[in-house]
């Protein structure tokens, strides 16, 4: 880790966004992860994604279990609402408040041990109750903190850095959330900002349940040849379906891309996605078609990244709950707590 | 873009703004961090090595390497170096057993004309060669301009006797009080080599109405100085204008406040921010009850029975023409006079070459300045060198130095049968700063103070005597703040491109978004495709050889705090921090493996 904190000094050509602030406006706490850590750039990303779309940082709460993914919510978002959860209850503390205040942006950020294996269950049941949130896991398919044991993301076969060869399968947790009914899944790579910023901030944008699962070489213990989630390997393997541009807001598209290769993906807020597309035939709104496509280049040893399924019109847990749309902490206590003579409507509705 | 070529020495050097600006290219980061340490002695013969006058130039100087400082680029104010180089001289110990022994003659005889800093430092590189070297100044005493033109309470005299008193001490042998009137008498006398550097002597005349008439009240900038200097002025009248907008300027009034001026007034034609003289010279000036007037023009020096009474001004305003020339045009106000008791005229030198005769080979341009080579300092008479105000005009302390250094190398290569024509290449070291995983051996903790102050004396006791000086200079506390401002813009990024396995740590950790992987291109394509803005074309790009990708790394120098934190994040090592240190080779080096042609 680094004894200095990053100088206050910035760029003095630095651009602005809406609000007045720069990038280095959503930067956090010097990271205190091994030099060259992929976590780092998903965390770049993550101000840049949060920058662009002039997020103002107080609306935001970025919850996260334990592990080295799991620490990078203190090095994004500095004046941001934070809660370091128990190790793979993040879903959880995340539903809870959601529930309790669905103002917020909730940015839920995770790793393959907290959401692979200890969270797997958590993780399942988030998504299925289409949370608004933004769920991103940091996938370095490897134990780090503890030194380098396979996590359940590792791929079967691929080799440890001692020389190991994993025995056991993966899970694919883009296609758990597809099957799990995510309405905005992704894949993507820490090596590839350009791919990575505009799908967290699609994510962001999106109503419901957005699943991101960021590839994220460990530069500690899971780069090195064998290894499927190194620089080299993911970026020789990378199958990328499609390139995007967030468009916020209304404003008319201007697009200079050769006519039928952009498609455009108007999401519930009005913000709109330009999706350059790589592979003419791969369909975002198709979510069978997804799974499919996913398992076919899986086994073919590729790893598939773009925007793999998004549903525009998505709805979210509040919807399916109809829960009050006041955060509860403003609710003022006669609305909370309405008293007996409600309660004995209540109870009296249900006799 | 083609990869960078860091072995070649100017690269490297250019990332050090302040050395790269400094005609004389002293070591600045390099003492800067001997000062933070309180290794004042070593901070100051860093300087005397490079600059021969630490404690003059760190009260005198013209600081170009302040304006090229990259902290003005990352926030206000540069650092303050030239205030820091006097604080070396301030603290250091007693260095005399640290400077060159005077040698053993080599049978060489050398004269120099003039005892200004062009000749001294001639003299202190030539001396410890062997040379027998000859200054000859018609001041009794050495240090020319430094002596007579700035005044006392800029540059006390016990400054300038220690720093002309280490070169006299090297065997120096100096004529005061010995004007050379004939370059043909002084040839006749088969010096080895003869160096002018007499500087530029002759204050430039105002040739308007009622200048002879008022000539009792009238005087030239710089004799008057001078005169001050010798202490045979010691009071002017109450009422003083002083005309122009130099250095000069400053110090004439300055100087006027305190012999007797109440009211002393600097009138000058052009406006206020085009002035010649350096913002803080105006700025003291300022300090001091002194009002500056722009935009006049004096026409005539009015007069009672042959005394001053005043001077009448035209008012003016600047026009462009269609090629941005600028013209002083009346503005149509009508004309002011200014009443006063003196006026000191400061509007200008000028060189001036009486006593070299048209038959000594040596060759005048129609301007009847010496024809000198800019690089060898050679006149068309090869036994004959110029430098500082006498080979270019009027300049300045620092590129003397820098003047007297470079034809010093020519009179001793010519002596030693040399091409003067082939110059040695700088000497440079570069070693890595890494002590651990994270740790360097300089400070890369950036400080974010703002300038320090330098502490001035109290205006009412300063303003009492005209060899009282004004600064104070910074004391310990104060230098050690300063000093941390410094950026070690010595230190350098040095990129490998075969160890980079492009994971974006440096560019996701760098304050100050330098560095960007992207496509190659033309350098004006890659300036627009740069994580931050690139305002500054004269900043290099670092630019790698093609990764793995295909893509490359660029590396705007331009704000670049050398904080270390590429080379810190980065898992390969594919970034270091290494120190360039690059020091000018002077005459008597004896290692001059490599030149480069100076044609």
């Amino acid at each position: 880790m680094t004894y200095i904190a990053k100088p206050k000094f910035h760029h003095p050509g630095l651009k602005k966004n809406e609000l007045g602030y720069t990038h280095r406006d959503y930067e956090g706490k010097i990271s205190t992860l091994c030099a060259g850590c992929g976590h780092d750039s998903i965390t770049a990303s993550i101000i840049e994604a949060c920058y662009e779309l002039s997020i103002e940082p107080h609306r935001v709460a970025k919850i996260s279990g334990i592990g080295c993914s799991s620490k990078t919510p203190d090095y994004f978002l500095g004046n941001s609402h934070g809660f370091n959860s128990v190790h793979g209850r993040m879903p959880s503390v995340l539903t809870g408040a959601n529930l309790a205040n669905r103002d917020l942006i909730y940015l839920g950020v995770s790793g393959d041990g907290d959401s692979a294996s200890i969270g797997f269950g958590q993780f399942a049941h988030s998504i299925r109750r289409g949370v608004n949130m933004t769920y991103i896991v940091e996938n370095n398919g490897v134990y780090g903190l503890t030194k380098g044991q396979f996590s359940a993301t590792a791929d079967r076969g691929s080799k440890s850095k001692k020389g190991v060869t994993n025995t056991d399968n993966a899970i694919d947790l883009v296609a758990i959330a597809l099957q799990l009914g995510a309405t905005f899944v992704a894949r993507s790579f820490s090596g590839d900002k350009d791919q990575l910023v505009p799908l967290i901030a699609a994510a962001i944008r999106h109503k419901g349940s957005s699943f991101i699962d960021v590839i994220s070489p460990c530069i500690a213990f899971n780069n090195h040849a064998g290894s499927t989630k190194s620089f080299d390997y993911v970026r020789e393997h990378n199958d990328a379906v499609n390139r995007l541009d967030v468009l916020v807001g209304r404003d008319p598209i201007a697009v200079d891309y050769a006519p039928g290769t952009v498609q455009v993906v108007e999401q519930h807020d009005g913000s709109k996605i330009a999706l350059r597309k790589i592979d003419a035939d791969y369909d975002p709104h198709d979510r069978l078609g997804a799974q499919t496509f996913l398992a076919r280049h899986a086994a073919k040893g590729q790893i598939v990244t773009g925007l793999l399924y998004v549903d525009p019109d998505a709805e979210d847990l509040h919807a399916h709950l109809n829960t009050v749309e006041t955060p509860l902490n403003t609710l003022e206590a006669d609305t909370l707590c309405p008293g007996s003579a409600v309660l004995d409507k209540i109870n009296a509705s249900l006799r | 873009m083609k990869p960078t070529d860091i072995a070649a020495p100017d690269y490297f050097h250019k990332v050090v703004d302040c050395q790269w600006a400094c005609p004389a290219h002293t070591p600045v980061p390099e003492y800067i961090r001997l000062i933070a340490q309180g290794r004042y002695s070593d901070a100051y013969m860093i300087n005397w090595k490079s600059n021969v006058f630490p404690g003059i130039l760190g009260r005198t100087c013209d600081r170009p390497c302040e304006p090229a400082c990259r902290r003005g680029r990352v926030e206000e104010n540069p650092v303050a170096i030239c205030r820091l180089k006097r604080v070396a001289a301030d603290f250091k110990d007693d260095i005399k057993q640290r400077l060159p022994r005077p040698a053993a003659r080599n049978g060489k005889r050398v004269a120099l004309v003039g005892g200004g800093p062009a000749s001294l430092t001639v003299a202190r590189d030539l001396a410890p060669l062997g040379y027998h070297c000859t200054v000859f100044d018609a001041d009794p005493e050495a240090g020319g301009m430094m002596r007579t033109q700035i005044p006392k309470f800029r540059l006390p005299n016990s400054v300038i006797d220690e720093e002309t008193g280490y070169i006299l001490g090297l065997g120096v042998e100096f004529r005061g009080g010995h004007r050379i009137e004939s370059m043909k008498a002084l040839l006749a006398e088969k010096y080895d080599a003869i160096f002018v550097g007499s500087g530029a002597p002759r204050g430039r005349e105002l040739d308007i109405p009622g200048r002879k008439e008022a000539a009792g009240n009238i005087h030239i900038g710089i004799e008057w100085l001078a005169n001050v200097s010798f202490g045979h002025v010691d009071k002017i009248g109450k009422r003083v204008i002083v005309l122009g907008g130099g250095n000069t300027a400053m110090d004439c009034c300055r100087t006027a406040r305190r012999l007797g001026g109440e009211k002393v007034t600097v009138v000058v034609r052009s406006g206020f921010e085009e002035m010649k003289a350096s913002p803080w010279e105006k700025e003291d000036a300022i300090h001091e009850d002194i009002p500056i007037l722009n935009y006049m023009v004096p026409v005539a020096f009015k007069h009672v029975a042959g005394k001053l009474i005043g001077v009448t001004f035209q008012h003016v305003k600047a026009e462009y023409d269609a090629k941005g020339r600028r013209n002083l045009v009346p503005s149509g106000d009508p004309d002011q006079t200014i009443p006063c008791d003196d006026v000191l005229v400061a509007v200008g030198q000028e060189n001036a070459f009486p006593w070299i005769e048209q038959d000594c080979g040596i060759a005048f341009d129609k301007w009847h300045m010496p024809k000198v080579d800019p690089k060898t300092f050679v006149s068309t008479n090869p036994k004959v060198f110029f430098g500082g105000d006498a080979a270019f005009g009027p300049k300045n302390i620092i590129w003397a130095v820098a003047h007297g250094h470079d034809a010093a190398l020519s009179i001793h290569k010519m002596l030693s049968g040399e091409d003067i024509t082939e110059r040695p290449l700088p000497e440079v070291q570069i070693s890595s700063q890494k002590m651990g995983i994270h740790e360097w051996s300089y400070d890369n903790d950036i400080s974010i103070d703002k300038r320090f102050k330098v502490p001035h004396r109290d205006k009412v006791i300063a303003l009492k005597d005209v060899k009282t000086e004004v600064e104070l200079g910074y004391d310990v506390k104060l230098a050690l703040g300063e000093a941390h401002r410094c950026l070690n813009c010595d230190v350098q990024t040095v990129f490998s491109t075969s160890l980079c396995i492009e994971c974006d740590a440096c560019a996701d950790i760098c304050p100050m978004d330098c560095i960007t992987f992207t496509d190659n291109g033309e350098e004006s394509d890659l300036r627009t495709r740069l994580k931050a803005p690139s305002p500054h074309p004269d900043q290099d790009l670092y630019v790698s050889s093609d990764l793995k990708t295909g893509r490359v790394m660029v590396k705007d120098e331009d704000v670049c705090l050398h904080c270390g934190l590429c080379a810190e994040r980065c898992p390969t090592g594919a970034w270091d921090m290494q120190k360039y240190f690059i020091e000018m080779t002077h005459a008597g080096s004896t290692c001059p493996t490599k030149s480069r042609s100076a044609a």
